[in-house]
């Protein structure tokens, strides 16, 4: 079966990344020379006894591939490390980041995508028009501002109006659900809008070319004769098949948004996985900043992956 | 990928090199003349170049010197204002012009030379080496760029060089793929054929009949990769790995967040180092797509991926691996 050959072939090599990814992550913080853990058995003035217990510690006096399988093991059971920082494991400190950025990422994203949708159907409807000038104007604005400086500009316009950092305010005790939550959307919506504006760009332009590739088309010229309405052909015909080149490049940028947020948190005290990469980068605890490229690495394999089987589902010519 | 390049070109399809030569510096002309959008990118650009150039002579004050009051407002002697420690803005954001574009132009040399080499190599070959080259570069495509360049900054260092050569050897996956579509049809060419039964080698093909194809390309791949890389080093430069002894734009935005220029009112701290960074982007997206566009008409069709400008074809990314 044909779908079922292009469905394990994804996930292969989803599952090969995936563990191209660990290795490298391995490679780069153990093997090299110099790297992270053979520092920390540089101790200065350190006796020799306590070098060889610090080896011994992390297991640098076994020869490399036992490592390398000690790593994997600890890997499949879940263990992280203990960070440098704080002495506790990263795993437990991970879960809590990773709580945290989902919901202000997913928020910023979805409203990404929705503005993207309109302004570059827009522009490819009214093509060489004002309406194209101005959404393809604004939109490649956006796309070339740095992330940080766009939050930074947020940050000037909104200051007073909206809180500038954080996740919620420290000094409020005594809420009930519903004030915890307001105080939460109001502490997201800076970060979020952020998020949203500088995928915006982008998405908005690869819509609008997405668009004016089916708008070409012969079967929208056929809709038209057919006295359909502009919507419906929009809706029926143009944009459907313009969901598959979008489909392909959002997913193929999710890259990017990693990128992005780490920013936007960093911006915006926000605690969740890119201000922890930003902590751990800082005070150079490496077992954080390992584990969170890891996390981060595998969450876009597993979002491309789930990319290439919606793709299957929006065009089932791919398995051929 | 099935490429179909424009054959009808009878200046880049000679055997003549002083003919073809000819053609492409009139076919540059004729880009500027015939797409504004070409003209205003390029402008831009050489715009940037010239102040970089000359920054040493067209600085107004010392980019390491106080010489006012701190967050000192715009007025006729500082026309941008001063920073958190007194220092000039306009003479900073000009040193900034200099040693951005330097990364930008630096960082791009090594991912060409990397991409360019594999695509090269790949779309060449052919075979099992084509077959492995791009499953690697499969692999590096999905690893998101920003954390693993924090990752290699961490770990060797943040100095100029270190910084360069982190953001060269990550941009190279998008270059290396279009190098190697273009390549792959290139070598089917009926000239290149020709040649080859005339007995030459792999390395005069390649180096006499399909680098010079491909070189328009490269050149365009090259301006879109310079503003990837110059937005790359100021998000390094956010998170705290840039050089500390060199001022980029970069380094400028990190500084008015660091010490609070926002809070401070300060303004002029920061937008301009952000609106410099975005105004060559615009101009290096325009020139680049401009290139492109004129290249291959085929490309047209093609789209943008968010941040990365890499222009791919329609068609599933699958087709070319295999």
């Amino acid at each position: 079966m044909k779908r079922g050959d292009y469905v394990v072939k994804r996930v292969v090599f989803a599952l090969i990344t995936i563990f191209v990814a660990i290795t490298l992550n391995f490679f780069l913080f153990r093997v090299l020379p110099g790297s992270a853990v053979t520092n920390i058995a540089r101790v200065p003035h350190a006796s020799p006894q306590l070098i060889h217990s610090l080896e011994r510690e992390f297991g640098l006096d076994k020869p490399k591939w036992e490592q390398y399988l000690l790593y994997l093991d600890n890997l499949a059971h879940g263990n992280l490390g203990i960070s440098f920082a704080d002495q506790q494991p990263v795993s437990q400190h991970i879960r809590q980041d990773l709580a945290n950025t989902i919901p202000m990422l997913s928020l910023g994203t979805v409203v990404a995508i929705l503005m993207g949708l309109v302004s570059g159907v827009v522009a490819a409807w009214r093509r060489g028009g004002l309406g194209d000038y101005a959404s393809s104007g604004v939109a490649l604005f956006l796309y070339s501002f740095p992330t940080q400086w766009l939050g930074l500009m947020l940050l000037i316009f909104f200051a007073g109006l909206l809180p500038a950092g954080g996740m919620s305010n420290p000094f409020a005790f005594n809420q009930t659900y519903v004030q915890h939550l307001e105080d939460l959307l109001r502490h997201m919506i800076l970060p979020s809008l952020t998020v949203a504006l500088t995928l915006y760009g982008g998405y908005t332009l690869i819509v609008r070319s997405a668009m004016l590739e089916t708008l070409g088309e012969d079967y929208v010229l056929t809709a038209r004769a057919k006295g359909l309405s502009n919507w419906a052909v929009i809706r029926r015909h143009a944009l459907r098949n313009a969901m598959l080149p979008t489909v392909t490049l959002i997913a193929l940028g999710l890259g990017s948004i990693v990128g992005g947020f780490i920013l936007v948190e960093v911006v915006f005290s926000w605690p969740g996985i890119g201000q922890a990469a930003y902590e751990a980068v800082v005070q150079r605890d490496y077992p954080m900043l390992q584990a969170v490229f890891l996390v981060l690495t595998i969450s876009v394999v597993l979002f491309n992956l789930l990319a290439d089987l919606l793709y299957l589902k929006l065009d089932p010519r791919v398995s051929e | 990928m099935s490429d179909v390049l424009p054959l009808q070109d009878p200046g880049l399809a000679t055997e003549d090199p002083g003919a073809a030569r000819a053609s492409r510096g009139g076919s540059i002309w004729k880009l500027l003349r015939e797409r504004p959008s070409a003209l205003l990118g390029g402008s831009i650009l050489i715009i940037f170049i010239v102040i970089a150039l000359l920054s040493g002579w067209i600085e107004p004050y010392s980019t390491n010197q106080q010489v006012g009051p701190v967050f000192g407002h715009p007025s006729a002697r500082h026309w941008l204002g001063l920073d958190d420690s007194g220092y000039d803005m306009v003479s900073l954001l000009i040193e900034g012009t200099k040693v951005s574009l330097i990364v930008g132009f630096a960082a791009t040399l090594v991912s060409m030379v990397i991409g360019g080499g594999i695509g090269m190599i790949s779309g060449y070959f052919g075979g099992g080496t084509d077959t492995f080259l791009m499953r690697v570069t499969d692999y590096f495509l999905v690893i998101p760029d920003i954390p693993l360049m924090m990752v290699l900054a961490a770990l060797f260092g943040s100095s100029l060089f270190n910084i360069i050569l982190v953001i060269g050897i990550i941009l190279w996956t998008g270059t290396a793929r279009v190098i190697r579509s273009q390549v792959k049809s290139l070598r089917e060419r009926v000239y290149v054929k020709r040649a080859r039964s005339l007995g030459a080698g792999n390395w005069r093909l390649i180096t006499r009949h399909i680098l010079p194809q491909v070189a328009p390309l490269l050149v365009a791949n090259t301006v879109l990769t310079v503003a990837v890389a110059i937005f790359d080093e100021t998000a390094l430069s956010f998170l705290g790995l840039g050089d500390p002894s060199k001022v980029t734009w970069g380094s400028i935005i990190e500084h008015a967040f660091e010490r609070s220029a926002v809070s401070a009112g300060a303004w002029w701290a920061l937008v301009p180092a952000g609106v410099c960074v975005a105004i060559l982007t615009i101009g290096c997206y325009l020139l680049g797509q401009a290139i492109e566009d004129a290249l291959n008409p085929r490309l047209k069709v093609a789209h943008l991926t968010t941040r990365g400008f890499k222009v791919r074809p329609l068609v599933g990314r699958e087709k070319g691996a295999s």
